[in-house]
């Protein structure tokens, strides 16, 4: 028997997940100039849609927040916790 | 979204904007480095996690009843035992359970009391929102005295819950687990410390956290570590553990908020602030500073 068959089991499929970016009214932007890269909001943001990436320009900090708007349901979390405010929340 | 922090739970769920729940499983699920199966009781989790036909998880994921998480986790530990005898599987494996306040304190508490009394190596993780939250926020065994729940709405002859939240934390530890421990989604830290520590006990072990739901305490959405900060800093929820039944306070308040701080950011405790219900907060006040003294008379530190 096929062992997929076994049971009524789903295989996690990111293509089958809904979208949630449409959820949002207001946006997360990051302020490239305060971030720092501390990474306080990646650990509170509930649907673990921020990354560090490296920078590439010149500042003295070497990492800044990414958010993947594909999920972010826009709850403004990241915005609050920032300690630098460097996240402001923008009507969509 | 974030590669290393989604390994084991995807987005794409449903849970409400501003939820914490992903993050207490996240941070319980990224405390071990050994493959997990997780078995879940009805409730937030289980709706919005597997919307068909997708599902967020990527771990091996059962859900079977609201009453039976303790007893489905029971059965899965014990057929992997026996596998693992006859040397069919060679991993070790971690089990963890979650359930909601509901699924632990009410309606889970007969199966979770039968895994933890026979010793099943299972982590239980209880996030507890004070309610029935997935199905418009019935009041449950959770929910704090004067919240206005559906099932007990504040009004002209009643200042909403009338009584306060049963104590599951000793309910659990009267079951000689090794290890149990309170902790608060607003400080995941300490939770990934308690989940490491409770993976690592041998037995079973459980975890309380507390989850601010910003849909029935009716609060913003992006205001979930800020209200789980002050709800500790009342010590309305203070974070403790109890290892080989030993108390340990791992956050001591020295200077507590008044309870009215954490009770004005919610909508659920508005009708509280009405001058004929000033009693029912000194009431609440008093309940807290009589458990927070019990507390410390049980931690070594006073």
């Amino acid at each position: 028997m096929n062992k997929k068959l076994v049971g009524a089991t789903i295989e996690h499929d990111l293509s089958k997940a809904p979208k949630t970016g449409n959820w949002r009214n207001v946006r997360p932007e990051v302020d490239k100039d305060k971030c720092t890269g501390c990474g306080t909001c990646v650990k509170y943001c509930p649907e673990a849609v921020i990354n560090l990436r490296e920078r590439r320009d010149d500042s003295k900090f070497k990492k800044l927040a990414k958010i993947d708007m594909d999920f972010c349901k826009g709850c403004g979390v990241c915005a609050v916790e920032c300690p630098f405010k460097a996240i402001k929340m923008e009507k969509e | 979204m974030n590669k290393k922090l989604t390994e084991k739970l995807a987005p794409g769920h449903s849970t409400c904007a501003g939820c914490g729940i992903p993050s207490i499983v996240r941070t319980v699920l990224g405390a071990t480095e050994d493959p997990v199966v997780v078995i879940n009781a009805t409730g937030c989790l289980e709706v919005t996690t597997t919307l068909h036909p997708y599902s967020a998880w990527k771990v091996p994921y059962i859900h079977n009843a609201f009453e039976n998480a303790g007893a489905t986790a029971s059965g899965v530990e014990a057929a992997y035992k026996v596998l693992k005898r006859k040397g069919l599987i060679k991993k070790n494996v971690k089990f963890v359970a979650f359930g909601g306040d509901g699924g632990t304190y009410d309606i889970g508490l007969q199966a979770l009391s039968g895994m933890l009394e026979r010793g099943h190596q299972v982590l239980y993780v209880a996030y507890d929102n004070q309610g029935y939250m997935n199905t418009g926020g019935q009041r449950s065994g959770a929910t704090p005295m004067g919240a206005n729940m559906e099932t007990t709405p504040s009004g002209k002859e009643s200042f909403g819950n009338q009584t306060d939240r049963k104590d599951i934390m000793q309910i659990v530890a009267a079951h000689h687990v090794k290890y149990l421990a309170q902790s608060n989604v607003a400080y995941i830290e300490d939770l990934a410390k308690k989940a490491k520590k409770a993976f690592e006990t041998e037995g079973p072990s459980f975890l309380l956290v507390l989850q601010p739901c910003t849909n029935v305490w009716k609060y913003p959405t992006s205001q979930y570590v800020r209200i789980g900060k002050l709800a500790t800093e009342t010590n309305f929820w203070p974070l403790f553990e109890i290892e080989n039944g030993k108390y340990v306070l791992n956050l001591d308040i020295k200077k507590p908020k008044p309870i009215e701080d954490f009770l004005q950011t919610q909508k659920r405790f508005k009708h509280l602030f009405a001058p004929e219900n000033v009693e029912v907060i000194k009431t609440i006040q008093k309940n807290i500073d009589r458990k927070w003294k019990e507390l410390l008379k049980k931690t070594s530190n006073k």
